[in-house]
């Protein structure tokens, strides 16, 4: 794994000098806060058991982030990478395949998380959101997240034929499951058919994962939820594997 | 130690294009080995299934004595790439990039020193998409120097460099063999290959037509030296009737006179001063590589 540690701090760097990847990770998180905050409010309501629409939805915006960069942004990052030839160039090097993946997953999911912080500061300070979880808890949920939506987003690139297509799947995939996961707004509120479609979808289960361990239940009580998300990662993880291509 | 690399009846065949049909050669530790050839030649499927960046069909390349393919982490270690065609994350700079390239390997040359051999310690922290198209390349060469290999690859190393840069090239690879270590090269250049190559093979339409010293594939053709001059208008003796001479192009004040014997100059002076011409301008141009290519495919290197 020679080289894993200078990757991956190169990657950080060329992440936050791209302002378009920047803004999507960074300030998309209290951008959400913002409009879904003006949308919906924060006041107790009995359909949410009491709580605010922002309190139980931080939970779901962070799924949300998590799945932008995953699911948009790694197959938009990679098709480029490899259709400028970038990857061919790194192939020409001993570097082990493995250490590039790893790597940019180590990027994914510190700016997944860095976002993720941003989002529940701003929820705290604009609407004094509640956080009742265990933090390590919920933590390893936004990494075991993480990797299923990272491992789903290079199955995407992966089999893509072209950087134009990756980007394409992958908004298409993304923003039917953003409205669909319950991610970008509660599922109560939803029709029932949609709440069937939901369960087809990863990023549900992280939502779900995410909200019972914030409110702060345990991990127990969300063994489906977990199985099905590290599912996801072994399957789309092994596929991405075996479908990478350099060039 | 006889050749650190082998290539025995290469073939490389894409759907129905044979890009390499068959071909072999050895390259000994230590020189300078070039491959030209038009485009399309089969250059670059050749070298890249060497660094075992391609598979060939049928045949097989060595390097170091191991298969490339089937070993490329610890031959990769010992050598230097330069494609004809790659880049690097759009925003990288070009320190960093001689910084993140040098940790993939175990040993590493200066970073510092490289920059300054190839003209681009200005350019340090300028961004990869910055560069001008021969900084591009001259970066690449670098980074295909930074783990100080034994044997360097340079496809097409001087493409797109403008004539002062393309001259410290060759000093630079000049500089590579005599530390001892080894240069594949391909180029579409005949010039360049004839002053840098120890050794050079002709690749046409997959196969190699001819193989040797520069120098030898010139003399072992035979190929015809010219006598270049600008004559005045009107008659002229019938110079072709020397037995020095084998041909004689004449275009408007041009003239060209074609010969392989010694005493081709004398003997066409003579003739020309006999009759009174007032000749000028005259130089005599020795053939190159590109009239051997001509020679031995009858057609000109490019179109
Ligand atoms: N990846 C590929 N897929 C299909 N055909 C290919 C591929 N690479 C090369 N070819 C074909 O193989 C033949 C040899 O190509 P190659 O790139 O080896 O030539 P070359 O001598 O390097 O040419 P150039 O001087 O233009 O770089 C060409 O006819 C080319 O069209
Ligand atoms: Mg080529």
């Amino acid at each position: 794994m020679r080289g894993l540690r200078q990757l991956t701090w190169t990657n950080i760097k060329l992440y936050l000098r791209d302002p378009i990847a920047t803004f999507f990770t960074l300030a998309f998180a209290p951008f959400l806060v913002v409009i879904f905050g003006a949308m919906f409010g924060n006041d107790p309501n009995p359909i949410f058991g009491g709580q605010g629409s922002m309190d139980v939805s931080m939970p779901a915006y962070t799924a949300l982030i998590v799945g932008s960069v995953g699911i948009m942004g790694v197959p938009i990052t990679v098709g480029a990478l490899r259709e400028h030839g970038v990857l061919r160039r790194y192939r020409a090097t001993p570097m082990h395949p493995l250490t590039f993946i790893v790597a940019d997953i180590t990027t994914n999911l510190a700016m997944a998380l860095f976002g993720t912080i941003l989002l529940v500061g701003s929820g705290i300070l604009l609407y004094r959101v509640k956080f009742e979880g265990n933090m390590l808890s919920v933590l390893a949920a936004i990494l075991l997240g993480g990797l299923a939506l990272l491992a789903f987003g290079y199955l995407i690139a992966s089999l893509a034929p072209g950087a134009r297509s990756a980007q394409v799947i992958g908004m298409l995939v993304f923003y039917p499951m953003m409205f669909l996961s319950g991610s970008g707004m509660p599922l109560e509120i939803m029709p029932e058919s949609v709440q069937r479609i939901s369960t087809f979808l990863p990023m549900t289960y992280m939502v779900r994962l995410l909200r019972g361990l914030w409110f702060g239940e345990s991990w127990g009580e969300y063994l489906v939820e977990a199985a099905v998300l590290l599912g996801v990662f072994v399957v789309c993880g092994g596929l991405a594997a075996r479908f990478f291509r350099w060039e | 130690m006889a050749g650190v690399i082998e290539v025995r009846d290469l073939r490389k065949t894409y759907d129905d294009v044979v890009a390499v049909d068959g071909i072999s050669f050895e390259v000994a530790e230590g020189e300078i080995f070039g491959m030209v050839g038009p485009n399309g030649a089969g250059k670059t499927t050749t070298i890249e299934c060497i660094e075992g960046l391609r598979r060939a069909d049928s045949g097989h390349a060595r390097i170091f004595g191991e298969d490339p393919s089937a070993k490329r982490a610890a031959i990769a270690e010992r050598i230097g790439i330069q494609l004809q065609e790659s880049a690097l994350p759009a925003r990288l700079r070009v320190a960093e990039a001689l910084w993140l390239f040098g940790s993939f390997y175990k040993r590493q040359a200066d970073a510092d020193e490289l920059l300054g051999q190839l003209g681009l310690i200005e350019k340090k922290s300028s961004a990869f998409t910055k560069l001008s198209g021969g900084q591009k390349q001259r970066l690449f060469i670098a980074l295909a120097l930074i783990n100080l290999p034994e044997v360097v690859f340079l496809d097409e190393l001087t493409t797109g460099l403008d004539p002062q840069a393309r001259r410290a090239m060759w000093d630079l690879v000049r500089g590579i063999r005599e530390q001892g270590r080894t240069v594949f090269l391909t180029t579409h250049f005949m010039e360049e290959a004839e002053r840098l190559c120890d050794r050079v093979a002709i690749l046409d339409h997959g196969r190699i037509v001819a193989l040797d010293t520069p120098e030898a594939l010139i003399r072992s053709l035979n190929i015809d030296k010219r006598l270049v001059m600008t004559v005045p208008e009107g008659d002229l003796p019938k110079l072709s009737e020397l037995p020095q001479v084998s041909r004689v192009e004449r275009s408007g004040d041009r003239l060209v006179v074609y010969g392989a014997k010694d005493g081709l100059a004398s003997a066409v002076i003579n003739a020309l001063e006999d009759s009174g011409v007032a000749f000028e301008d005259l130089r005599t141009e020795q053939p190159n590589l590109e009239d051997v290519f001509l020679a031995l495919t009858g057609r000109e290197m490019r179109e």
